[in-house]
């Protein structure tokens, strides 16, 4: 047997330098938080310690002549199609530390993505599709609490409202970005995220790591979450936005806390979280205050109580096999919004067999959801927002004929400012200086250009859900949610199909 | 401003004290409470509040600043994530107090429930306490980030002579330190904790909170110094440090 680290060799990348292109500028050197790249200044080369590469690409994305190509380690073992390398990895590297497996972002075993197995309508002949370039398109969105039902009095052409409805947040587009804390991300993340947010019309969430002095002025745009550890949670916070989540799980984690590794509380979050610098943030499994939807029901009148019921009230639960049944007890418990993050969705730092073998994918969990709800005559009193794996304009769509308010999006987020889905946020050395607070890292995100790019992956969806709403014929977006005979099934099997409430194709 | 909360729901007494506070009121006798939940949430600023009767669940979450006098018995959730202030609560509390708190101090004279004081924290001058005069149920100080608990075990109900802690006492503890008047049993402490008796050092830092808690309740502060106190740390700011394979 081996007696060092058995993986050292068995590294999963390979770095390919092309010599005849590389002209020792020493770019990958600089880029390169995990030191894979080193200069000899002895015999003016660049060399790579290949086993330290995690895949980002950030090396080769910046080589001025091209000479860099990352490719996955071409040495194979023998075929077996239980015991693949990544289980032999991990066993090595368990062997030798005794520790639990850690990971970043979702899910990525390879479980059927529902999203890829429906397939929506279109208008043909006998009703026509609407052109969004000359009609207009209604795309806003009233997230919170409506009505059982309007009563108006006084017609002739003046009439009144008698219903008081409850606090609504309008939203000009159905994407909301999703909660990623400061900590696990850094601030010019929130800052872009903040100020795309404001442009769009659209609400960004802060995650549980409190809110930074400078972003009160987002308050229109933002989402306060106050979740187990309750960091940098105070009346101030409650008060800067427009909603505040509670936070009970994630999907990709349900079921347990989170550990901000003390290594990553410096002085600015520190002062965010309000505790001391180089402690470990321990967010505990669950609120020690929510035991019962009865105890959850505490909580949400307690944040009211404190924000005089000015502000909307969101629970956010991870989808998981009963969520059915959890949702409708916090419907009744006063949410005004239930956020519904699903096995795929992403995270800063999770337990890898939590990551790939808990929860339920989303598509499944958001259909059982919302026809419960609607079973029980208690959908209106809630909006329901989904998240977790949504990678394009059509997953929003096809969540909104499944029933969903509007998505919440991360991962998409990140990876358009320069996310490559490496997985290693745990490590706090995003070479693209995203999930990292090390000022060096950090200064790689620029808000402004995070901001203009975030703002141009909602338009640019904006325009593709308009023509896909175009399409079948409706002008609002009102008229898709929950509509699931806009839907149809490709290769779902019976029970599949039930649980969508959707038909197969050809049906 | 004097109220008699005999059959007002809670929603329109807290409605009512907030838009006193609102209008510069600054005093409330709240007579005949029976139950009202969430009395004092949010509330900001230099406020006293004398309560008699019983106060429901969650009274001075989210609070910031003012001052609370509970004549009797408090429920679950007292100064829930609180922020800063002062709660003196003249009989028992139950579950959960301070839990998350961030400043401001808590004196009860008698018991207190389950999981009271988890996760406190503090942030430089910031440190919330917690002043208990009788016994304290399980997870006493469970995952405490920071602040100050001090269990006195002397003026609550006499269980036929059970310790004044619980078990799993300080589990998961990262900051702040927990006061045990008499002492306990490392084995009802949570992993990796042990207690030490307190040093001249910490009684200093403990006396301002034993002498207010006194002045409060009329009680006097030999009597209690008195005894022997153990002290109980976290052993180690990163408890799950080790944890991960990287």
């Amino acid at each position: 047997m081996l007696y060092y680290d058995q993986n050292k060799n068995y590294r999963d990348f390979e770095v390919l330098r092309d010599e005849n292109k590389c002209i020792q500028c020493q770019v990958c050197v600089r880029q390169c938080s995990y030191e894979v790249h080193t200069y000899d200044e002895k015999h003016d080369e660049v060399t790579a310690d290949q086993t330290k590469c995690v895949g980002c690409h950030r090396c080769e994305a910046f080589c001025p002549t091209d000479a860099l190509k990352i490719r996955k380690n071409q040495s194979e073992f023998r075929d077996n199609a239980l015991w693949t390398p990544q289980y032999l990895k991990n066993i090595y590297k368990q062997a030798d530390t005794g520790g639990v497996l850690l990971t970043g972002m979702g899910n990525s075993y390879p479980y059927p993505v529902y999203w890829d197995k429906m397939l929506l309508d279109a208008s043909q002949v006998t009703n026509p599709s609407i052109d969004p370039l000359r009609e207009p398109m209604e795309l806003r969105t009233y997230l919170g609490a409506k009505p059982d039902a309007v009563e108006v009095h006084g017609g002739n052409g003046h009439p009144r409202l008698d219903t008081s409805f409850a606090p609504q947040i309008p939203i000009e587009y159905p994407i909301l970005f999703s909660a990623m804390s400061y900590g696990s991300i850094n601030l010019n993340i929130h800052v872009g995220l903040a100020r795309a947010a404001e442009e769009m019309g659209t609400l960004y969430n802060t995650g549980e790591g409190g809110l930074h002095p400078t972003l009160y002025q987002y308050g229109k745009n933002t989402i306060v979450q106050c979740a187990s550890g309750r960091f940098g949670v105070h009346t101030d916070y409650l008060n800067a936005g427009v909603a505040v989540e509670i936070k009970i799980g994630q999907g990709a984690k349900p079921g347990i806390g989170g550990h901000l590794p003390g290594e990553k509380i410096g002085p600015e979050i520190s002062l965010t979280r309000m505790i001391p610098e180089g402690t470990d943030a321990l967010s505990p499994a669950p609120h020690h205050d929510i035991y019962s939807i009865e105890d959850l029901r505490q909580l949400i009148y307690a944040l009211k109580e404190a924000t005089d019921y000015k502000k909307l009230v969101f629970v956010k639960i991870a989808a998981v096999h009963n969520s059915a049944a959890i949702a409708s007890g916090m419907v009744r418990a006063g949410a005004d919004v239930i956020s519904l993050d699903g096995f795929r969705g992403g995270t800063g730092a999770a337990p890898t067999m939590i990551r790939d073998n808990v929860g339920v994918p989303i598509e499944l969990a958001l259909a059982s959801v919302d026809e419960r709800l609607r079973q029980e005559g208690i959908r209106n009193r809630a909006s329901l927002v989904v998240a977790g794996g949504i990678r394009c304009s059509a997953d929003v769509v096809k969540a909104i004929a499944l029933g969903a308010d509007a998505v919440y999006i991360a991962t998409a987020a990140l990876i358009a400012v320069g996310c490559t889905v490496c997985q290693r946020c745990y490590t706090g050395k995003c070479p693209w200086g995203i999930a990292t607070n090390d000022p060096y890292l950090a200064k790689r995100i620029n808000p402004e250009i995070a901001h203009e790019k975030l703002a141009n992956l909602i338009r640019g969806w904006g325009h593709e859900i308009q023509e896909m709403l175009g399409g079948m014929g409706l002008n609002a977006l009102e008229s898709l949610r929950g509509n699931r005979e806009k839907l149809r099934g490709v290769g779902l099997n019976e029970t599949e199909l039930n649980i969508l409430g959707i038909k197969h194709a050809g049906a | 401003m004097e109220i008699n909360a005999k059959g007002i729901y809670y929603r329109d007494l807290n409605k009512m004290i907030r838009e006193a506070v609102a209008g510069g009121e600054r005093s409330f006798v709240l007579r005949n409470i029976n139950g009202q939940r969430y009395i004092g949430d949010g509330i900001e600023g230099k406020v006293k509040m004398d309560l008699y009767g019983t106060p429901g669940q969650d009274m001075a979450a989210f609070m910031k600043g003012p001052e609370i006098v509970v004549h009797g018995n408090a429920q679950d959730g007292v100064g829930n994530t609180m922020d800063d202030g002062k709660i003196t609560i003249t009989g028992m509390a139950g579950d959960i107090v301070g839990y998350g708190m961030r400043g401001g101090r808590i004196y009860i004279q008698g018991d207190v429930g389950y999981r009271v004081g988890i996760h406190m924290k503090a942030y430089k001058d910031k440190i919330p306490a917690i002043v208990i005069g009788g016994k304290a149920g399980d997870f006493l100080g469970e995952y405490m980030a920071g602040g100050v608990i001090i269990l006195l075990g002397m003026f609550g109900e006499d269980r036929n002579g059970r310790p004044a802690a619980g078990d799993f006492l300080g589990t998961g503890m990262h900051g702040g330190a927990i006061y045990v008047r008499g002492g306990v049993d490392e084995h009802m402490l949570g992993k990796g904790l042990k207690p030490e008796e307190a040093t001249p050092e910490d009684m200093k830092t403990i006396r301002p909170y034993l002498k207010e808690f006194c002045q409060v309740f009329g009680l006097d502060l030999n009597g209690i110094l008195d005894g022997s106190f153990s002290k109980i740390a976290p052993a180690t700011h990163r408890p799950y440090g080790n944890m991960y394979a990287y």
